[in-house]
């Protein structure tokens, strides 16, 4: 079963997007935001990370640069998942190393087409 | 629905757009033809096809017609056919058409856009593979409302999320408030019509490949019959077919034949061997 892991500060779209995900057969693991999802990483790699933008203590794409320099940390499929929906956020996210993204709100089918993009399933 | 209502309804989509109207889909028609009867001042659907049978509207019979199409379509939907257009198709035609003579695809079931611009798109990816090959795409579709929307090229957040890579997103369209709008390059090579599959293809001229998917789904054995044949006669003897995952030629034409291990890809048939066959 591949892992995921899911960053986000909101409890609500944490279980959410687990749902969808744990349907799809994925193995969840949860961080609350950027510091709690690097600490996770440097424990395990998962194999895809869904992650959002905006969150305390550190965002997502200073997790996600950070990420991208640690050992073993090009090998995670990147999502963001965030309300940032600007052509300016976007090409910030894949210049930091991001695979796919996806604009809020999400639903089970526009997950499953974004993981499928980035090959996931 | 009252019976006689439901009847008067399926003959006229049979003979306006070919298009069956069967029992178990008459759900739909609430959702589809009330915002119809709403605008016409009456109470329901059942009043409206009550009134449509007291006179001949045509404007009004073409409004319901268009209205029962399903225009359901994303971006590079199902993929497979177009991993095959990139690995089988653009190879064929660079290999065996005259440098300088343009190819041209028809996209007979264009919808909203989505599958003309995902061509365009991968036309522009490959251009090295095509080695200065120009590609002309013909995109039709029965319903003005989708052909105008396909025009215009503009789409919601929702839609450019079903199948679009985000690198193609960033690639080939801009951000217009809280639309996304397809780069007007892309369509340089694209031309919108709207056009019945149960006209002459005549004044269409002739096509290298046939994108005609999920459409033959809506027309009874007969029309889907009579539609391959005629795409058949449009097609460059070497031409590729492309029809949607729960549609095949199969029992229908002698005309096409399925590529092996191919899902959903067919090419003409040879005359030889079809006269065996």
């Amino acid at each position: 079963m591949k892992q995921c892991l899911v960053v986000d500060d909101s409890r609500v779209i944490r279980k959410v997007a687990r749902r969808i995900l744990e349907d799809m057969e994925f193995n969840c693991a949860e961080a609350e935001d950027g510091a709690q999802a690097l600490s996770q990483c440097q424990k395990t790699m998962p194999d895809a990370i869904l992650l959002d933008w905006n969150m305390p203590v550190m965002n997502g794409i200073d997790f996600l640069k950070a990420l991208r320099r640690e050992s073993g940390g090009d090998q995670p499929v990147v999502v963001f998942c965030t309300t940032e929906n600007d052509m300016g956020h976007i090409t910030e996210a894949l210049r930091a190393g991001a695979n796919e993204y996806i604009m809020k709100p999400f639903d089970s089918e526009i997950l499953n087409a974004k993981f499928s993009e980035a090959g996931l399933v | 629905m009252q019976t006689e209502n439901f009847q008067f309804l399926a003959d006229l989509l049979m003979k306006k757009s070919g298009h069956l109207l069967a029992p178990e889909k008459g759900y739909l028609l609430d959702s589809r033809l009330g915002p119809i009867a709403r605008k016409e001042g009456v109470d329901s659907v059942d009043e409206l096809v009550r009134s449509m049978r007291t006179r001949n509207d045509e404007r009004l019979n073409w409004a319901i017609t268009e209205a029962m199409t399903t225009n359901e379509t994303f971006f590079f939907r199902d993929r497979t056919p177009f991993d095959l257009f990139k690995a089988e198709v653009i190879p064929h035609l660079v290999e065996n058409r005259r440098p300088g003579v343009k190819a041209r695809i028809w996209c007979a079931a264009a919808s909203a856009g989505q599958e003309p611009y995902s061509l365009a798109m991968i036309l522009r990816e490959e251009r090295t593979a095509l080695r200065g090959m120009q590609m002309d795409i013909l995109a039709s579709d029965i319903s003005e409302k989708v052909i105008e929307k396909a025009k215009a090229g503009i789409y919601s957040q929702f839609e450019v999320q079903r199948g679009l890579p985000v690198q193609l997103l960033v690639k080939y369209f801009q951000k217009d408030g809280d639309m996304w709008k397809v780069d007007p390059s892309l369509r340089q090579n694209i031309a919108f019509r709207t056009f019945n599959l149960l006209e002459s293809f005549r004044t269409l001229g002739t096509f290298d490949v046939v994108f005609c998917r999920n459409v033959l789904i809506y027309f009874n054995q007969e029309t889907k019959r009579d539609i391959l044949n005629r795409i058949a006669e449009r097609m460059a003897p070497d031409g590729f077919l492309f029809l949607g995952a729960a549609e095949t030629v199969l029992g229908l034409s002698d005309a096409f034949e399925p590529v092996a291990g191919k899902r959903g890809l067919y090419r003409r048939k040879q005359m030889a061997q079809a006269k065996v066959a």
